[in-house]
């Protein structure tokens, strides 16, 4: 009982020394791990994988850099794959920070030499709109005319003067929206004003606190897939036969769930241990 | 007529706005576009507003050593260090650009330090889950239990643990099967309750009923 009791008062700094422990040894680790591929992931692959060369994919960055650990290495396969299956890019962002953790994941993936030897030219292969204000007036605005909502990219080019922009005024020109998010406004706002509205087909990576909320959206078929947290961009890379930095980092992820799960387990354990004790204590104190 | 107008902008533009849902035609498709981009303006100006609120508070705060008043300052220095690259030093437009000094701003201070704030939860979570997660009732129990089978289900330990069980029983199993029935279910719930409550929150503010966003009651 004793012991019970010294467990339950164990200062948190032992906590978070093991946490830490169980969360940066595994980076050390050069293990990769058995990594099931979802039918909500392999949607998401499919759909682009189906996309014919040279069509039009539209990636709104809505995230800042808290969320980047999950979803940069999203970000990152995503443009892999569109860029070796020649793809046309337009990147947009309702979050202010967006469009520059879509430059980071840029210039990440050109330094890929499969990449580079394509020699993607900006305005003809991908395009940067940058950020607008509005939040989901945004998208909607998009729906009407891109170029109306996005006058100038994110260093100041005319939109309309843009090789990539040329033939493309709304929803209707762009074959494949992929939505990186990490909260309002995100995935949501893109099913209720890009899907409901104006019929896009849309693909979404979410952090992992928010991806439950997006499955009754794939269940409807309004979302064709997400990716769910690291785990997510771990199954993505995959499927892509290109295990990266999500995969690699999913190692470290699952020794700290476990870790989590030991601490619960140990608890309740120490909890109905002591409760008896507790109640015995209580009932003298009432006498 | 403080009160009066900003209720007829509201019901004007709500009922226009879901007049153009309906009937995606002239006049309505071009007064949403008109609305939308008077929302986009409205809508930068309050980030202007928002900037020129902070700088105002902290430098209150700090000229009148008010409580915690050097955050005031450290709030105001990290603003300055970060706008005056950026607009002066930064080539302009395109401040984004890898390379740039607020792009190398960004890159090596500001993401390492989201990150970490982020990364924090990690210990927080860890600690309260040992401290407050207990089965103390049955809906305790069975928020612990899924809890349980989602965390080692959806990470490849999970896998090594349950490998020798069936298919259907392994703990990457259960967790999907609780993501698709159970917590799609109580999502779904969730959303349409919200769903109503917008709905008829936003038909009180369209019709004038609502009008704490104005002051009123």
């Amino acid at each position: 009982m004793k012991f019970f009791e010294t467990l339950l008062a164990i200062d948190r700094r032992i906590i978070f020394l093991l946490v830490a422990i169980a969360v940066t040894l595994p980076l050390f680790s050069k293990a990769i791990l058995h990594i099931e591929v979802s039918p909500t992931v392999k949607a998401v692959y499919d759909a682009v994988e189906s996309l014919p060369p040279g069509s039009k994919v539209l990636a709104s960055f809505d995230y800042d850099p808290a969320s980047a650990p999950e979803l940069q290495p999203m970000a990152l396969s995503f443009f892999r794959h569109c860029f070796s299956k020649d793809l046309k890019v337009i990147i947009i962002g309702l979050w202010p920070q967006g469009p520059v953790q879509a430059n980071i994941a840029l210039e990440d993936i050109f330094r890929d030499p499969e990449i580079k030897a394509k020699n993607l030219k900006y305005g003809e292969d991908y395009v940067n709109l940058g950020y607008m204000a509005g939040n989901e007036i945004v998208i909607q605005s998009m729906g009407s005319d891109i170029h109306t909502t996005f006058p100038v990219d994110y260093s100041g080019n005319r939109t309309s003067e843009l090789p990539l922009m040329k033939g493309i005024k709304n929803f209707d020109n762009i074959d494949f929206v992929y939505n990186l998010s990490a909260g309002y406004p995100g995935t949501m706002e893109w099913v209720q004003f890009a899907v409901d509205r104006f019929h896009a087909i849309l693909g979404a990576g979410n952090t992992a606190v928010q991806a439950p909320g997006m499955y009754p959206y794939v269940q409807t078929g309004q979302l064709v897939g997400v990716l769910g947290g690291m785990k997510g961009g771990a199954e993505y890379e995959i499927i892509a036969k290109r295990p990266a930095r999500a995969v690699s980092y999913m190692f470290s992820q699952g020794v700290s769930h476990a870790v989590v799960v030991f601490f619960v387990i140990i608890g309740n354990l120490a909890f109905f241990a002591t409760r008896g004790k507790k109640k015995e204590s209580q009932e003298v104190g009432k006498k | 007529m403080r009160r009066e107008v900003p209720l007829i902008i509201t019901g004007v533009v709500g009922i226009t706005l879901i007049m153009s849902f309906f009937i995606p035609h002239t006049p309505f498709n071009r007064l949403e576009m008109l609305f939308t981009h008077w929302y986009q303006i409205v809508a930068a100006f309050a980030i202007v507003l928002g900037i020129l609120n902070l700088l105002r508070v902290n430098l209150d705060k700090a000229y009148k050593r008010q409580k915690d008043w050097f955050f005031g300052l450290v709030v105001v220095a990290s603003f300055l260090l970060i706008v005056i690259p950026g607009f002066l030093f930064s080539g302009g437009r395109s401040f984004q650009e890898p390379g740039t000094p607020f792009f190398q701003i960004y890159f090596y201070v500001y993401v390492p330090l989201m990150s970490t704030m982020f990364a924090l939860l990690a210990f927080f979570v860890a600690s309260a889950s040992y401290r407050a997660f207990r089965a103390r009732n049955k809906e305790a129990t069975m928020l612990l239990l899924a809890a349980f089978f989602v965390m080692l289900g959806r990470v490849p330990i999970g896998y090594y643990l349950s490998s020798w069980l069936p298919e259907n029983y392994q703990l990457a199993a259960v967790a999907d099967w609780i993501m698709d029935f159970p917590q799609t279910a109580g999502q779904r719930a969730i959303m349409i309750g919200i769903a109503l409550g917008i709905v008829s929150n936003s038909l009180r503010v369209i019709l004038g009923l609502e009008r704490a966003y104005i002051g009123g009651e």
